[in-house]
């Protein structure tokens, strides 16, 4: 069986559907991914592999939805799970690297990121009550 | 038709996946440092989970949805707790 056999019946204006979502998901996922290799400091390239995981991922997830829902004949929306799953994972995990990462550089005493903010007064004041 | 615009145009996005697992695994190689080799490995897991789901499509099959599922929840709990280790240095206190 060549691949893609299942998808005989599928109507032309759904695989072009599919297509376009998945070269969208695709694209943007390689892009970022790009600029997780070409950009200069740690804090600039966090910002790259977002593109994967809010677009690409959102892409091929209505791709893959799209696909099963119009050749089942029946809405298949399971993949949803994964788009919901990784909207809200992806801000916990790079919000959690990025202050480990300020952590480790204020530590070693790198002059390219800023210092600990100041305690504000109030604060300070509570600090010593307790 | 739709057949020939399908296969195409799912053998490319698995190619353009596949080239940036590559680019993920050069910077995780490269480092220069233990944050950067993370991001690369959580950047890794998720280029991977969406090959996955590409493969769903090629085959039909919900098989690979759910082994895309585990990958992620296990791309989560990995990157946080590397995250944590880096922070304090261990990783239940």
């Amino acid at each position: 069986m060549t691949p893609l056999d299942h998808a005989a019946g599928l109507p032309a204006w759904a695989a072009i559907l599919v297509s376009v979502f998945l070269i969208i998901g695709a694209g943007l996922t390689v892009i970022g991914t790009i600029g997780f290799v070409r950009l200069p400091t740690f804090y600039e390239r966090i910002h790259a592999p977002t593109l994967g995981t809010s677009w690409g991922t959102g892409g091929i997830v209505m791709a893959s939805m799209i696909f099963f829902t119009v050749l089942a004949t029946r809405p298949v929306v399971h993949e949803i799970l994964i788009g919901i799953f990784v909207t809200v994972t992806t801000p916990v995990t790079l919000m959690l690297l990025a202050r480990a990462a300020l952590h480790r550089d204020r530590a070693e005493g790198n002059p390219d990121v800023p210092s600990e903010p100041p305690v504000p007064p109030s604060a300070a004041v509570q600090a010593e009550k307790a | 038709m739709s057949h020939t615009i399908l296969f195409w145009s799912v053998t490319i996005a698995q190619f353009l996946l596949a080239a940036a697992m590559g680019l993920a695994v050069f910077r995780m190689f490269r480092g220069p440092r233990a944050q950067d080799r993370v991001l690369a490995l959580d950047t890794l897991y998720v280029n991977s989970m969406l090959l996955l789901m590409v493969f769903g499509i090629r085959s039909g099959e919900v098989v690979y949805f759910e082994a895309s599922l585990v990958i992620g929840m296990l791309g989560f709990v990995a990157t946080v707790a590397l995250a944590k280790f880096l922070m304090r240095g261990e990783v239940i206190e």
